[in-house]
């Protein structure tokens, strides 16, 4: 069903309280000097929204005058989006970094950017998904150049601001080219001129979808637009590279999916997708994944500083999630958004400890780890350990389990190349997510290690996500069920 | 007495969680949890092979659940002949390994709780029916391995640590592709390595080709055929004794078994038409690469790790033979070599605990002075080199007489090499054992209590299958049979005879 602007007001609780908080923390920061406050306030947002969001459940709306939908798609990934919100909150306040500067409206911003996230999940039209993806990009250069003192964080910000820029240009170029195509920015209308109207201007889509994929491509941090990605995650703070990871790429990711998907695409009597004729973007994509992972994993070998060698790693990952995402069937989709999931326990754990690591030793390279098991630090050392061959999909972890999915997904569609180099590319990735774990067991400590002992707060975290990665990866099947339930886009008159 | 399987898998990981709780400085009660945990399945091993009904192919013991319906996940375990051995062997391997860790000092804890994870991951691909969960437990053994190589090892443990660890994924990984394949292209998808054996016939033949192809590299590795092998030594060098004792004992037969569950099983044609190269070529190679390789070294361990690369060309060599003999003998020699092998590594242990080193050429006249273990190592070499009475002798005439009437060359290569074998063996026994002694290494002394407790039950055994091997045959011969002649039946088989 189509809502006005009143009436779409019901079933956008979620983003209102989202938005009356940031207001809130902005005035707060006005009234009172009491940092921890701010995140106390943010952290209760965030699990208020969650509550709201599983409370509102998931129907077949078209909200604003069909700028939003609201759809069992969008509602598993503004949950997905809470969660990583949630996460990069609670790091947030137990970071030693983040505390040092100035918060001021740290957390207001942050929470901006949830909105932004949960917007480019529901975008249903290009006008919404491209102020959407603006917003989250605003609000993410703000975070990212945080730490005002340091030069590396400002280096990031500004960085990431140009290729931003630059990519964000790119795509309302595009846009613009299928407004003149399709006559419509709405994604329905989309679907419907551009499934009619045949080969006609096959040529004239395909550069613009090439054009969308450079803003697209750049929130998901896909090659060849994902440069900004190592600089950004090393400059920004831990819990904002975190919630960059996991978060933005989520959201990256969703709208990917809705626009290629049910936007452009067309779903056939046997379950898979079929692409506008002469209009070849899956081939194009599949390259895209194949380089995106090998290009990901081949630069994380040679990297010494966790924080990047993660960024690389976050690069090799969104490879392996966009398997999934060119094989055209809902195999595929599924496998990718259930891989989401996974991403982001793992990843966010892996973090979580290398901001544990960094709180204690004020380092974020490989070397700090030296010996990390036996000089205190067993407990994150084992953590990181699971989140790693997680990571690297190794049994026992949901890391596994999702790539098994898109393995399956892959082999199913008879992509047998893919499967071959994204096989590969998982051992290949061993030898460097094994790098940190045998610095912290093989190698003894040579002394003068500063101890690693971190608090309650942050430990809690990191038990919970390392729980959640083990148990997930033996028993994943409400997961994937709630995955499969999820895969519904909004169906309705254009 | 319902989920014998069950607990022989699990019974190390209550062990694990046991230890995991123990105070870390209770060295003594973390061992003897240990033992407990590796006595338990020695039992239950015992009670197992008490009443495997021999006459029968069906799958026995079997428990089912499912785990994943969605994705038609079960967990299955059972045993049939085809791994009713392997359990036993794992069993009793990873009992004899536990005591032959008890030396262990340094982070005992540790150690000890990834050995019985190792030894779980271990009994789990053999018990393991379901092809998914064979693959959990084929993966989940590589983390303890890697630690334990690389937390324990020697001075290139890290090296080695992470060469088995990327060489077996690589496998591992191309196992989980034609383990996907398989499940998609069968008529009605399942893991359930029956069902899919049930309905081997429904695949492609060049389907069969590129799958069996698939699984037999990463089968290959781990068992390890010629020229994925150079993980071993190395890994082998390295890690400490106890697990060597498993590396060698039970985790290379992992590869010949996955040969003969997956590819013999499951693509009976491919296998026809595929085994003559992969297995009878690679595996003639294997043993006479192997035994030359062993000719050459001068680390006592190495050469015993050479030696295994040419014992497990034997299993590979039977098996390609298509013969009840030639599979037949191929099993009985993977729990052969599983005991003497494991035996030649204790013993190897025991001086390198003493010298603290191995070099072979740095000993000599040894048995002046320790001759219970010069007398030892006699019967394990004589075992090793296939000496009539012990039980390789059995194993190994089994599989050339097997191997014989497909492939009489491979054969004659295969059967000379047994003299290369005897070359090796008895120049190193001459040179470590006899001759003068080094007065280094005068005031050693001779096997303790604990390593004869390791050690005699292996000799037993050996003696025991070597005089009467029925007591193996009987519970493989069923099953291995009629697995010869599901192969043997495949289609196409007219052509592949022709090699």
């Amino acid at each position: 069903m189509q809502l006005g602007n009143v009436a779409s007001l019901a079933y956008f609780i979620p983003e209102l309280v989202l938005s009356a908080t940031v207001v809130i923390l902005i005035v707060l920061d006005l009234v009172t000097d009491n940092r921890a406050a701010a995140g106390i306030a943010a952290l209760a947002a965030s699990v208020a929204v969650f509550v709201l969001i599983l409370a509102g459940g998931a129907g077949n709306e078209r909200m604003f005058n069909g700028m939003i939908v609201f759809d069992s798609f969008s509602f598993y990934f503004r949950l997905l989006i809470t969660l990583a919100t949630m996460v990069a909150v609670w790091m947030s306040i137990g970071s030693d970094e983040v505390k040092r500067c100035d918060q001021g409206e740290y957390y207001a911003v942050l929470l901006a950017a949830a909105l932004g996230m949960f917007l480019m999940a529901e975008a249903d039209n290009l006008l919404m998904a491209y102020l959407s993806l603006e917003l989250v990009s605003l609000t993410s250069y703000i975070l990212t150049g945080f730490l005002k003192h340091n030069r590396r964080s400002q280096e990031a910000a500004l960085k990431y601001l140009i290729y931003g820029g630059v990519a964000s240009g790119t795509m309302i170029y595009g846009m613009s080219w299928i407004f003149g195509i399709a006559g419509s920015l709405s994604f329905g209308m989309i679907n419907g001129a551009l499934t009619q109207s045949g080969t006609g201007a096959s040529l004239g889509v395909f550069i613009a979808l090439v054009l969308i994929l450079a803003g697209m491509g750049y929130k998901v941090a896909s090659v060849p637009f994902h440069m900004w990605a190592p600089d950004v995650y090393t400059g920004a703070p831990i819990p904002i590279t975190t919630y960059l990871a996991v978060g933005s790429k989520a959201a990256g990711f969703a709208l990917l999916t809705r626009f290629f998907y049910p936007a452009i695409s067309r779903l056939a009597a046997n379950g898979n997708w079929q692409a506008l004729a002469g209009v070849d973007w899956p081939q194009l994509l599949l390259v895209m994944c194949m380089i995106t992972m090998t290009l990901g994993n081949l630069a994380a070998l040679q990297q010494t500083n966790m924080k990047r060698l993660l960024a690389y790693s976050s690069i090799a990952q969104a490879g392996y999630a966009l398997m999934g995402f060119v094989v055209l069937s809902n195999d595929g989709i599924r496998a990718m958004m259930f891989y989401l999931i996974a991403y982001y326990l793992m990843d966010a754990g892996a973090f979580l400890v290398v901001m544990i690591v960094a709180n204690a030793t004020g380092s974020e390279d490989i070397d700090a780890y030296r010996g990390l098991a036996w000089r205190g630090g067993m407990v994150p050392a084992v953590a990181l350990a699971i989140f790693l061959f997680s990571l690297t999909g190794i049994p026992l972890t949901v890391g596994f389990i999702g790539k098994f999915y898109l393995f399956a997904a892959v082999i199913r569609g008879q992509f047998y190349i893919l499967a071959l180099v994204g096989i590969l590319n998982s051992v290949v990735s061993l030898y460097y997510y094994l790098r940190p774990i045998r610095t912290m067991f093989l190698d003894q400590p040579a002394g003068d290690e500063a101890a690693v002992t971190g608090e309650a707060w942050n430990y809690g975290l990191m038990g919970v996500l390392a729980a959640a990665t083990i148990v997930f990866g033996l028993y994943w099947a409400p997961l994937i069920a709630f995955a499969d339930r999820s895969l519904k886009f909004f169906t309705g008159p254009a | 007495m319902d989920h014998l399987l069950t607990i022989i898998t699990f019974v190390p990981i209550v062990g694990m969680v046991l230890i995991l709780l123990c105070p870390k400085d209770q060295h003594n009660l973390i061992r003897w949890i240990a033992a407990a945990a590796a006595f338990a399945q020695i039992l239950i091993a015992i009670y197992l092979y008490a009443n495997f009904d021999t006459t029968t192919t069906a799958i026995q013991f079997a428990e089912k659940y499912p785990w994943v319906p969605s994705y038609h996940i079960n967990y299955f375990l059972g045993v049939d002949g085809i791994s009713i051995s392997m359990v036993l062997l794992t069993a009793l391997i990873c009992f004899i390994s536990v005591f032959a860790s008890f030396g262990i000092e340094k982070g005992v804890k540790g150690y000890f709780a990834l050995l019985l994870l190792l030894d779980t991951g271990m009994m789990g691909v053999f018990a393991a029916l379901d092809f998914f969960l064979f693959y959990i437990f084929w993966e989940v053994m590589l983390l303890p391995m890697y630690f334990l190589i690389g937390i324990w090892g020697g001075p290139r443990r890290e090296y080695a640590a992470i060469k088995f660890f990327l060489y077996t994924l690589l496998g591992s990984v191309l196992i989980l592709l034609a383990m996907l394949g398989l499940y998609y292209y069968n008529p009605t998808p399942t893991f359930d390595m029956t069902r899919l054996a049930a309905n081997a016939g429904s695949y492609s033949l060049n389907f069969q080709r590129i799958a069996w192809i698939a699984l037999f590299i990463g089968f290959a590795i781990k068992i390890p055929a010629f020229p994925f092998h150079t993980w071993l030594p190395d890994a082998h060098v390295e890690a400490p004794t106890a697990i060597s004792v498993i590396l060698a004992g039970v985790l290379l037969k992992m590869g010949t078994y996955g040969i003969l569950r997956v590819n013999f099983g499951i693509l009976p044609a491919a296998s026809h038409e595929l085994a003559w190269i992969a297995l009878g070529v690679i595996g003639t190679i294997n043993i006479v690469y192997g035994a030359l390789c062993a000719m050459a070294q001068t680390d006592y361990k190495k050469l015993i790790a050479y030696s295994s690369v040419s014992h497990m060309g034997y299993v590979m060599l039977g098996i390609a033979g298509f013969t009840a003999a030639g599979i037949n003998g191929a099993v009985l020699q993977m729990f052969n070599h599983g005991t003497i092998t494991a035996m030649l590594f204790l013993l190897v242990g025991v001086i390198y605990d003493r010298a603290h080193h191995r070099e072979i050429n740095g000993f000599g006249g040894l048995a002046s002075h320790m001759p219970i273990y010069a007398g030892m190592t006699g019967l394990a070499f004589f075992a090793a080199m296939g000496l009539p009475g012990m039980s390789a002798f059995i194993s190994e005439v089994l599989v050339l007489l097997g191997a014989w009437q497909r492939h009489p060359l491979m054969t004659v290569f295969g059967a000379s090499a047994a003299i290369l074998t005897a070359g090796y063996m008895l120049w190193t026994y001459q040179r470590v054992y006899l001759g003068p002694i080094n007065d280094k290494y005068v005031g050693f002394p001779d096997l303790s209590a604990r390593e004869l407790f390791t050690l005699v039950p292996l000799a037993v055994i050996v003696l025991i299958l070597g005089v009467y091997p029925h007591a193996l045959l009987s519970l493989l011969n069923t099953s291995l049979v009629h697995l010869n002649q599901v192969v043997m039946s495949a289609p196409g088989a007219a052509v592949a005879l022709a090699h």
